[in-house]
């Protein structure tokens, strides 16, 4: 790797990862959650199999809660590249009437996008899942494999991961067992602006600061996306300026306030934060150990 | 540095509500020193490095605290941090750096390391990936995954404890794996009063023990994880120590990973869109490879020339090892995924046996006889441990007999491919010299292995170098040939021996078996003269004894 910058590493790293679970697995399939991981993610992948069109689908698991920029995105990215996208909802829980709201952030989290990520995997009966999660983000993923083995029940065994010597990934499973695989393990959230910034890709307009209408909600700046969000009494939406560094079910998406329009602004703002990206996410608080747990359940 | 880093109150006072956002001054007080902003990304290289060593030696601790100055942990986390540490803690009212790198609940819970955990942080000229480490023996396999991809290691030694087995175990490893440089810290200096004597000590016992491994650069830095001494500036408390700190050592440290020079194209996936384009991608595994350039596509020996050279960002006309590119040649030829793409001029040829170095992984042992799928570059194919030469005691580095490898042990032993196979040494090319043995039955990674140079083939215990060696056998030049006619035959009396026992099995029937033990025994030694005057050989006084141990083969 000598004379490459680390940027150009990891690039390279990505694209062998992608190239290594295409050539070794049946039945792949990409992980599209509209976020700025997801666009390096696609990104990469386009690159690795160029020029020749995806080797797989993308899937997206619509919890019913995201913000509409991003579905609006969402379609428009799959329509500019010609991609195969897969939009699955778990509609055992639209029929309970599971919301972020009144249902609580881990019953929503885990009924919409864990189980409703298992349904999907299950349905198509895909064998591998890409997906855009970095080992910087949170302390359990600092500890997975890139190349992560799943049980038939898509559960995760932090006890028992298989050791991954050099880049010799061990792709086999048998039946029922799934993989899920991490190409963006190594980059960290600055690694990963400064290549959007870099090659020029398109993210959703969200990560930019505009004037949108917020609540305060337990000390988190909640974005009324519609009315999808019910006022409590009283309480009235302010035009703020502010921006999100990280993008779920936006009733559990604090924003920033944020002057960053543009992505030099937001690199700048990046570098001088003292604050983690996570921290605008609910799910991850529940407890020191709550993203293990959903990932030991299948959550990815 | 100066006072243990007692617990900031106001961390608890400001971070109360997770999403709020602290002031300027506010911020100004708990930033570490090193800490201002994380640097621009402009042209930074990347270094992987390992922290490693015993149990408790505090290899978390000190990542934690590398974090922690140089930025790489946000103030939520280190809010979060402030709440483990009074729940988990280990270190009293100060902040457990430890809680930061240790990310599972049972590793929390029982206050060690069980997997590898990796982190990021990045200076002004380098970007880091640092893999922390499990100290336990039993962990040895995570150790070895985080060691393989390492440039550098960081082996820590417990200033009051001193050089431990597992020191000794882990030292080996990162010399097996090829890291060649190594930075020593004797950590909880303070817990010896910055002692200088304790510290010349260890540093003597360490630089001995190394001397029988394969580093050509070895740092030993007295610190304390804890205290932060000599980790982002020479401390004031070890006055008698000259050098740069830990920090100032790793921005610094060359971080050049060996590869071959000759270019080595393992072919990943054939991308073949339409019938207009067929191209070979992978990533280049070592040397250089440009337009034009003549190519022998191997195992099977055709020829071609190259057409294009797609990178990620279009057509290049030139490549390089590291990089992930799509070649095309001029001519359709017959190539597939595990087939290594080589220069039209180079002298590698295919082979069907190795000896290799091997570490077991899993709770069945590595057994001579039993067949295994190896993945060798993008190849995968089956082999048959044929022999098993000797294992490797890690605590003095001697062979010692062995009729199976154990979970963590380490052993030399010799595979039989079933499939024509490109390897190559592992010191040459870690792609096509570092091979992974799966268990067919339960898809486990059962051992990890290095292919041995061939001047190294017959060697006792490398990755030590020959006049280690003979140091360490306690002899100058060769005057002892006794004993190294002994350290030879033990282990291939115990090869025969095997062979006996497996061929009574297999036969029921102690005539058959005595024979092949017979035949094992004398024509392993004959087999062994042959290989070594096939095997070009790397001169000098030291291969000479190197070659006594006839288990080689």
């Amino acid at each position: 790797m000598s004379g490459m910058t680390h940027l150009k590493a990891l690039e390279a790293e990505s694209i062998f990862i992608l190239r290594e679970v295409v050539a070794t697995c049946e039945k792949p399939v990409l992980l599209y959650s509209i976020g700025k991981d997801s666009a390096v993610l696609l990104h990469l992948a386009l690159k690795a199999f160029a020029p020749g069109k995806l080797p797989f689908p993308l899937l997206h698991v619509d919890t019913g809660w995201k913000f509409r920029e991003m579905i609006a995105f969402r379609d428009e990215t799959a329509r500019r590249f010609g991609l195969d996208l897969i939009v699955h909802t778990n509609e055992d829980g639209v029929r309970a009437g599971v919301n972020p709201i009144t249902s609580g952030s881990s019953v929503h989290t885990d009924v919409m996008k864990t189980q409703g990520l298992k349904q999907a995997l299950d349905k198509y009966g895909f064998d591998a899942a890409f997906g855009g999660a970095r080992r910087d983000e949170e302390k359990s993923r600092a500890k997975e494999r890139i190349i992560s083995l799943r049980s038939p029940d898509h559960r995760w065994d932090p006890k028992a991961q298989r050791p991954e010597p050099w880049r010799a990934f061990n792709t086999r499973k048998r039946k029922g067992e799934s993989l899920r695989v991490f190409p963006l393990s190594n980059w960290t959230e600055a690694d990963v602006w400064d290549y959007i910034a870099l090659d020029d890709i398109p993210v959703v307009p969200l990560y930019f600061a505009k004037m949108r209408p917020v609540v305060d909600r337990n000390g988190a700046i909640i974005m009324r996306d519609d009315e999808r969000l019910p006022l409590h009494a009283g309480e009235q939406p302010q035009n703020k300026m502010v921006r999100f560094r990280t993008l779920g079910c936006y009733p559990l998406t604090g924003a920033v306030e944020s002057e960053a329009e543009t992505l030099p602004q937001i690199i700048a703002e990046m570098r001088a934060s003292r604050s983690s990206e996570r921290q605008g996410r609910m799910i991850d608080h529940d407890s020191a150990s709550s993203m293990e747990l959903k990932k030991q359940e299948g959550y990815f | 540095m100066g006072a243990p880093l007692k617990k900031i109150d106001e961390h608890a006072a400001t971070f109360v509500r997770l999403a709020d956002q602290p002031s300027k001054a506010q911020l100004k007080l708990r930033q570490p020193p090193h800490a201002q902003a994380i640097p621009a990304a402009s042209a930074r290289s990347l270094l992987r490095f390992i922290t490693c060593g015993s149990v408790d030696d505090g290899k978390s601790t000190l990542l934690g605290r590398i974090l922690y100055e140089t930025g790489a942990v946000f103030d939520d986390q280190l809010a979060a941090l402030d709440r483990d540490s009074a729940r988990f803690g280990t270190t009293g009212d100060d902040l457990d750096f430890a809680l930061l790198v240790d990310g599972l609940a049972a590793e929390r819970e029982q206050g060690i390391t069980i997997d590898v955990a990796f982190r990021y942080f990045s200076t002004e000229n380098r970007a880091f990936i640092a893999a922390d480490t499990p100290g336990h023996e039993q962990y040895t396999r995570n150790m070895a995954t985080g060691a393989s991809t390492a440039d550098v290691a960081i082996i820590l030694i417990d200033a009051r404890k001193g050089v431990l087995p597992q020191t000794r175990r882990h030292s080996y490893i990162v010399s097996m794996l090829g890291v060649r440089r190594v930075i020593v810290a004797v950590n909880k200096i303070d817990l010896v009063g910055y002692d200088e004597s304790v510290f010349r000590a260890i540093e003597t016992e360490y630089r001995a023990l190394a001397a029988m491994l394969d580093f050509i650069e070895i740092h030993v830095i007295p610190v304390s994880a804890r205290f932060g001494d000599n980790i982002v500036a020479p401390s004031a408390r070890t006055p008698w120590r000259q050098g740069p700190a830990l920090l100032e050592l790793l921005e610094t440290i060359d971080g050049a990973p060996h590869g071959a020079a000759q270019f080595r194209f393992p072919v990943q996936w054939v991308n073949r869109p339409n019938l207009d384009f067929r191209g070979f991608s992978g990533a280049i595994a070592g040397g250089s490879i440009a337009v034009g350039d003549r190519i022998l596509a191997l195992p099977r020996g055709r020829t071609s020339r190259i057409a294009r050279i797609i990178g990620p960002d279009g057509d290049i006309g030139q490549a390089a090892a590291g990089q992930s590119v799509t070649l095309t040649l001029t001519d359709e030829i017959d190539i597939s995924r595990g087939d290594v793409i080589v220069k039209a001029d180079d002298s590698v040829a295919p082979a069907r046996t190795a000896t290799v170095r091997m570490l077991a992984m899993t709770e069945t042992p590595v057994t001579p006889g039993r067949n295994y799928l190896v993945k060798i570059g993008s190849a995968l194919t089956t082999a048959r441990v044929t022999a098993l030469h000797h294992q490797i005691d890690v605590h003095d580095y001697q062979p010692k007999p062995a009729q199976a490898l154990a979970m963590n042990a380490i052993g030399l032993a010799t595979l039989r491919f079933e499939t024509d196979v490109v390897i190559e040494p592992y010191a040459q090319c870690q792609s096509l010299g570092g091979l992974l043995l799966i268990d067919p039955h339960d898809n486990s990674c059962a051992a990890l292995a290095v292919v041995e140079a061939d001047g190294q083939a017959q060697a006792a215990p490398s990755p030590a170098r020959g006049h280690a060696l003979l140091s360490w056998l306690g002899v100058s030049a060769l005057q002892d040939d006794a004993a190294v006619a002994r350290a030879a035959i033990a282990p291939w009396l115990a090869g025969a021996g095997l062979t006996g026992l497996i061929a009574f099995v297999a036969s029921g029937r102690p005539l058959v078996a005595t024979a092949a033990a017979l035949v094992d025994a004398g024509v392993r030694p004959s087999l062994t003269r042959l290989v070594r005057s096939y095997r070009p050989r790397a001169v000098g006084a030291s291969e000479d004894g190197l070659a006594g141990d006839g288990g080689g083969i």
